[in-house]
């Protein structure tokens, strides 16, 4: 039995199994709509999160299957002080498999230690959110028709963005990647990952300050949000809170094949008159993420088609 | 120079840093045993200087060596029988270390979770770097260096 802790836990041959996986559902929906009849997927989140929650309840509605769960800590018996190893253990005579999302970093892990049934994890704090990951390779993989030789900008908080971290951690693992990383002096990528992964690796990357500046030499443009309360002072916030907003005229600046992905919620980075722009992906990101899930919920179950 | 006694069954533990001999002490819950233990302080090393010693007479096999390991791994641990040392024990960095070290991190689910074990992971042997198994924050405490 496996769980998902981590986008690493999968080999790239994996990796590259389940993502085929995915694209065959995406183009043989009804084949697979049948596959986990009287199965039962099991949502525990501890905290709220509307778009991965409803991501794999649609996952694995998709595939015949049901779905029980919380959707808070207080509606669970959390509330009452039950440990997550005690959790688990009732959840795995409920259901087949389980994704758990928990404020806490390492709940999944815990989870996975004494659980019967497969713990997918769904995002535990700032630490690892393995299926956003996978979505966003997906997505570059169907839409690039590649994972290699990409140039690829991240702009935005690259300090605090668990998404950005994985992603960076992931395709790291493929040739021929570059990457820019777009942000402000105070939001650039921890060390760890400048030192262990980029330099470690070898991986070519600049930093720079200016999103124009990056537009025009990438393939693929991660955008995530600047927030306000990240900044030491108003000042910073106010004089460079436009420098990563994604309108109009900045797209202009970009080539005609530069996709433009983001983990999503979106407030204001990138500017609604971009959503009619065929390069914005960022919706058709979370039609992937669903495949996705897909794909890793029969993999866990081991169901073949 | 000062002359501390020599034993007869037991173990050395030397080129401790000097001034580190009661952190080890405590650490290794020497003071929990009854047997003969005695401490040595600067003594004169062509090594480092200066350094501790302990010598403890007691069988070795009831040390945790892999808490020695991660405290110092610079450490020689000889092991006496009959008056001699009959072997010295290379101690290397533990893969692993458990309910040594408590994990730092408030989000990490140790600091909520009833009775987890803390454990630690060596996940860079060069720089010596451990991270904890669950959220993965590496422990920037000291490790009596």
């Amino acid at each position: 039995m496996r769980h998902l802790m981590s986008p690493l836990d999968l080999t790239v041959e994996e990796l590259d199994q389940l993502l085929d996986l995915a694209n065959d559902i995406e183009r043989n929906p009804e084949k697979y709509a049948h596959t986990c009849d009287g199965k039962r997927l099991a949502t525990l989140f501890y905290e709220p999160s509307t778009r991965t929650r409803l991501s794999f309840e649609a996952a694995m509605m998709n595939l015949g299957g049901k779905v029980l769960g919380f959707s808070s800590a207080a509606s669970s018996s959390a509330a009452k002080g039950e440990s997550v190893s005690d959790t688990i253990r009732m959840v795995s005579c409920y259901a087949d498999i389980c994704a758990m999302r928990h404020p806490k970093e390492g709940a999944p892990l815990v989870a996975s230690m004494v659980s019967r049934i497969p713990v997918i994890n769904a995002g535990d704090g700032g630490h690892q959110h393995p299926t956003q990951t996978l979505t966003d390779l997906l997505t570059i993989r169907s839409l690039k028709g590649r994972l290699n030789n990409l140039t690829i900008g991240l702009c935005g908080d690259l300090k605090f963005g668990r998404t950005v971290h994985s992603l960076i951690e992931a395709l790291v693992r493929y040739t021929g990647i570059r990457f820019i990383l777009i942000s402000p002096e105070e939001l650039r990528v921890p060390d760890y990952i400048r030192e262990d992964v980029l330099r470690a690796k070898n991986v070519p990357f600049e930093e720079v300050i200016r999103l124009e500046d990056a537009l025009p030499k990438l393939d693929l443009l991660y955008m995530t949000r600047v927030q306000k309360e990240r900044f030491f002072n108003e000042d910073d916030y106010v004089r460079m809170k436009d420098f990563y907003i994604l309108d109009k005229a900045k797209m202009e600046l970009a080539g005609p094949d530069m996709l433009v992905l983001h983990p999503l919620p979106r407030v204001n980075e990138i500017s609604v008159e971009v959503d009619n722009d065929p390069r914005a992906a960022y919706f058709k990101q979370v039609q992937y993420g669903v495949y996705v899930r897909m794909a890793l919920i029969l993999t866990l179950l081991e169901v073949t088609v | 120079m000062l002359n501390v006694g020599a034993i007869e069954e037991g173990f050395v533990l030397d080129h401790i840093k000097a001034g580190k001999a009661m952190t080890i002490y405590h650490d290794l819950k020497l003071d929990k045993l009854d047997c003969c233990v005695a401490i040595i302080k600067n003594a004169r090393s062509a090594k480092l200087g200066k350094k501790d010693i302990i010598k403890v007479e007691c069988p070795v096999d009831t040390m945790d060596l892999d808490i020695l390991g991660f405290i110092d791994h610079n450490i020689t641990v000889n092991v006496i029988s009959g008056g001699h040392i009959v072997e010295k024990k290379e101690l290397k960095l533990p893969k692993k270390i458990t309910n040594v070290i408590k994990c730092k991190n408030p989000r990490c689910i140790t600091s909520i979770e009833q009775e987890l074990d803390q454990v630690f992971v060596l996940t860079d042997p060069v720089k010596e770097v451990y991270r904890c198994m669950y959220c993965e924050e590496k422990y920037r405490g000291s490790r009596n260096k």
